[in-house]
């Protein structure tokens, strides 16, 4: 649910970082954080545990320019990953625009990306959005560890619609910002579909 | 898809914009904001200079969904106000039309009395507000109209440009 303000020429729109614990969802939004000039970003808003797994969410607000003297700006969320935190996931999804999911490429949490991708279908249907409706992109993330899925096989497993994909290592910020401007993108285009 | 987008024009946002100085003023209140409940910032009055205010309505929105969330496990429907004292300054959060979260910072230059007081009759005028700019909206989208709309020209070329 985007927030068009025709007074102060804003518009305002919500982007979710979705993925089981430990893919990387905190890191992306750091690694954005780290990147962007001061004058286009707030704060960094981490709600987390003593031992830094994110208790409610990330936050982080980028006003990255203007569009048709429109200043464009977004809202990127993260949510918890952990099993326990379904209550905060719900909340958090409230009103998105558009949806990235962080899969973590490690053989042995194909189960989890799972998972999460289930959870975050049936998330979404309560609250009456269709995942194949909204602006959506998958990234497969760890992508420089030993361990890793094949990329064809993590695609027949989680992205059965085709979505765009990117391959990232996070922390090094490969295909960080690809995949922030694929989901971006997405949902500027759904706006000129509406509007 | 689930709720609509919250489109604001030039007037509505000046009767807020009224509204909220107003407010801002009856209740000696350091800063008066208004947030949707999705975290977004729609207007504010007062001393904001010094406050993350987009940090803080992400928070407060936050702040209203978890507490929506425990009212719905204990059997309530919402709860409508949030109150918390602090040393200096105290936050008073309430619930418009279910829609937009209105948020009082004041200190001991006022009181939670006068503040809940003039909040009640805030409320009933932004209602009001917010029911105009839902009608307005549906029947904007019912006829088709897109008023001017800034978008129907966008570019991949515009989007591009972001993100140099
Ligand atoms: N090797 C490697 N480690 C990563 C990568 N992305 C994230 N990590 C690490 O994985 C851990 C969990 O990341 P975090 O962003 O907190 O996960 P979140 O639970 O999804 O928010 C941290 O120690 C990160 O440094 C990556 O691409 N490669
Ligand atoms: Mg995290």
């Amino acid at each position: 649910m985007s927030f068009i303000n025709y007074s102060s020429r804003e518009i305002n729109c919500k982007i979710v970082y979705y993925g089981p614990g430990l893919c990387g969802k905190t890191t992306n939004l750091q690694y954005i954080y780290k990147k962007t000039n001061p004058e286009q970003k707030g704060k960094l808003i981490s709600l987390a545990t003593e031992t830094e797994r994110t208790l409610f969410f990330d936050f982080l607000p980028l006003a990255l320019g203007d569009i048709r003297g429109f200043k464009v700006r977004f809202h990127l969320y993260t949510v918890p990953g952990q099993v326990f935190y379904a209550a905060s996931r719900k909340l958090i999804l409230k009103g998105v625009d558009g949806v990235v999911f962080v899969a973590d490429s490690q053989i042995e949490r194909m189960e989890a990306n799972i998972e999460s991708f289930e959870d975050l279908k049936i998330n979404l249907a309560e609250q009456g959005y269709a995942l194949e409706k909204l602006p959506f992109a998958i990234q497969y993330n760890k992508r420089d560890l030993p361990n890793v899925a094949p990329l064809d096989e993590m695609n027949k497993i989680l992205n059965g619609s085709s979505v765009q994909w990117f391959e990232a290592v996070a922390p090094a910020g490969v295909g960080v910002f690809e995949t922030l401007k694929s989901v971006a993108k997405q949902v500027l285009l759904e706006l000129k579909k509406h509007y | 898809m689930a709720g609509s987008d919250l489109v604001m024009y030039e007037n509505e946002f000046v009767k807020i914009d009224e509204e909220l100085q107003k407010l801002h003023q009856q209740a000696n209140a350091n800063v008066v904001f208004l947030v949707d409940k999705n975290g977004q910032l729609i207007a504010s009055a007062g001393e904001t200079h010094n406050i993350d205010t987009t940090s803080l309505a992400s928070l407060t929105a936050g702040n209203i969904a978890a507490t929506g969330g425990i009212a719905r496990l204990l059997g309530e429907k919402e709860f409508t106000i949030l109150f918390h004292e602090g040393e200096k300054d105290n936050i008073h959060i309430s619930l418009i039309g279910q829609r937009v979260i209105l948020v009082v910072i004041f200190d001991q230059r006022s009181s939670l009395g006068l503040v809940r007081l003039r909040v009640k009759k805030a409320s009933e005028v932004l209602t009001k507000i917010f029911d105009e700019i839902t009608s307005k909206s549906e029947k904007d989208k019912s006829e088709g109209k897109s008023v001017e709309s800034p978008f129907a020209e966008i570019s991949d070329e515009d989007i591009d440009n972001l993100f140099r």
